[in-house]
């Protein structure tokens, strides 16, 4: 039996809740930004007027006023965005259990099972746009298909609050005219390589080789053959936000360049910290450490290793982190962002396999002590405890990135190609 | 139009079903709810905000009241 996909997606989403509780600044060129002073200042969200001033997400929010002078910036409120995008998939639930998200605004819905109930997809989707507008206020674009890749690149065409149909009769003459970047999984650098090759458009791509695909792009290129002929059959995942998690990890845009290696482990630990707490918070450990380094020129890397012992320990996971630093990475240039993720995950009871050589009940012991650290913390807030290493430069690291950075999307192919 | 957050004094039934009874306005005049007439969940995009709505009649005119977790919010002329 065909499937009925939906990808539903919040529009201007931190944009329009903002313009919701604030009804003066509707009729008004809005952007969602970060805090200047801590050089976070780029825009996170902007409204349908900004957007046709050419603002872009993730344009600095100088850039920004010089494109339009009458912007107005509003500071972002991520607890109220999360509390929309819960009240939004408890609409959805309504029609379906298969809700997968995709980061804090998306979501896919499989509503195969209930048609019988509600009608065709479309039906579902325009009930679904209509009830977001009306009781939350905030509009939704969603896209209908046989197939997840499809059913996003349908809620992408039309905006704001529409429904787009896709379906195997009309796909190739609805989306092989689109950009190939158009398409989930054509970043920059596979559209370059796809450029050389000649094939600008969806349709290209579907009618491409694939032996020169896959030779050229490896398994990648496989993969998007298929789904630009819509044989996408991966299945939407029926779990909660909380349930998918693959990994957890913070980053920060430190407020001052970071040039020295003590600079680094500073900010390291005290992401470390917050990887840590999080990952008992879940009762999760980690067996692997991912870092994230971008340097002033915002060149981008990530370099991982694995860990001795499955480890949700602050000072392990810093260690580590600082380890792959110094080994794998050369500090020829200031770095602005860095960041610490906690990878490979494991249920925190799982038995794990000891040496003779380390002491266990040390780690223990350190574990005990980190939980008392959250259990101060609940009680007396984030800054009632704080270790050592942290207090040398407050400005660097008076931050508290367990709750001030609070969006981790979810991954679509679950850290596998299909 | 603008938002005015209101004291209201509510009925809270054994099955954990609030209803608002009366409006306590700020300069001491209270206004008695005649009836309810329909509660879903809402936005409002006068008052900006969201929350439960709760379509009231007092002395023969409709009033939406809003409730958003604990804070009871009306749409007011500025």
């Amino acid at each position: 039996m065909e499937r009925v996909i939906l990808h539903s997606d919040l529009n201007n989403f931190y944009a329009s809740v903002e313009c919701l509780y604030h009804p003066e600044l509707r009729d008004k060129p809005v952007v969602v930004g970060g805090d200047e002073e801590a050089r976070h200042g780029i825009v996170l969200a902007k409204n349908q007027i900004a957007k046709a001033y050419g603002i872009k997400t993730g344009d600095v929010l100088w850039e920004a006023r010089r494109k339009c002078p009458g912007l107005v910036s509003v500071p972002a409120n991520f607890e109220l965005y999360l509390k929309f995008s819960k009240k939004v998939r408890e609409i959805y639930a309504d029609y379906t259990d298969l809700i997968e998200p995709f980061g804090i605004d998306e979501n896919w819905l499989d509503v195969t099972g209930s048609l019988g109930l509600y009608g065709s997809g479309e039906n579902i989707a325009d009930a679904i746009r209509k009830r977001v507008y009306e009781e939350l206020g905030v509009t939704v674009s969603v896209g209908v298909s046989f197939n997840k890749i499809f059913a996003k690149l349908g809620s992408d065409m039309k905006k704001p609050n529409a429904t787009t149909i896709i379906t195997k009769e009309n796909y190739p003459s609805a989306i092989w005219q689109l950009p190939a970047s158009d398409l989930l999984y054509v970043g920059r650098s596979t559209e370059k390589k796809l450029s050389a090759m000649c094939v600008h458009t969806i349709g290209d791509l579907a009618r491409c080789d694939v032996n020169l695909l896959h030779k050229r792009l490896g398994v990648w290129g496989i993969m998007l053959h298929r789904f630009a002929n819509g044989e996408d059959h991966s299945p939407v995942a029926k779990r909660e936000a909380e349930s998918c998690i693959k990994s957890v990890g913070n980053s920060t845009t430190a407020p001052r360049d970071l040039t020295t290696p003590e600079d680094v482990k500073a900010v390291f630990y005290m992401l470390a910290e917050s990887v840590a707490a999080r990952l008992r918070g879940y009762g999760l450990k980690c067996t692997g450490v991912q870092i994230y380094i971008r340097d002033k020129d915002l060149i981008s890397c990530e370099r991982q290793a694995k860990l001795a012992f499955p480890s949700c320990l602050t000072s392990e996971i810093a260690e580590k982190a600082m380890e792959i630093f110094t080994s794998k990475y050369h500090m020829s240039k200031a770095l602005r962002s860095i960041g610490v993720r906690g990878i490979y995950l494991v249920p925190e009871n799982e038995a794990c396999q000891l040496d003779m050589f380390s002491d266990q009940q040390w780690r223990e012991k350190l574990e005990k002590a980190e939980r008392a650290v959250d259990e101060i913390r609940d009680r007396f807030g984030y800054f009632a405890i704080q270790k050592g290493i942290l207090l040398k430069d407050r400005k660097l690291t008076g931050i508290n990135p367990k709750d001030d950075h609070i969006i981790f999307p979810a991954g679509y192919l679950n850290g596998k190609v299909v | 139009m603008g938002k005015k957050f209101i004291s209201v004094t509510a009925d809270f039934s054994e099955d954990g079903q609030v209803k608002p009874v009366r409006l306590n306005w700020e300069n001491g005049r209270r206004f008695e709810i005649d009836r309810i007439t329909d509660i879903r969940k809402a936005a409002s995009l006068k008052a900006g905000g969201i929350g439960l709505r709760y379509t009231c009649m007092i002395a023969g005119k409709q009033v939406y009241l809003y409730k958003d977790q604990d804070q009871w919010f009306m749409e007011v002329n500025d």
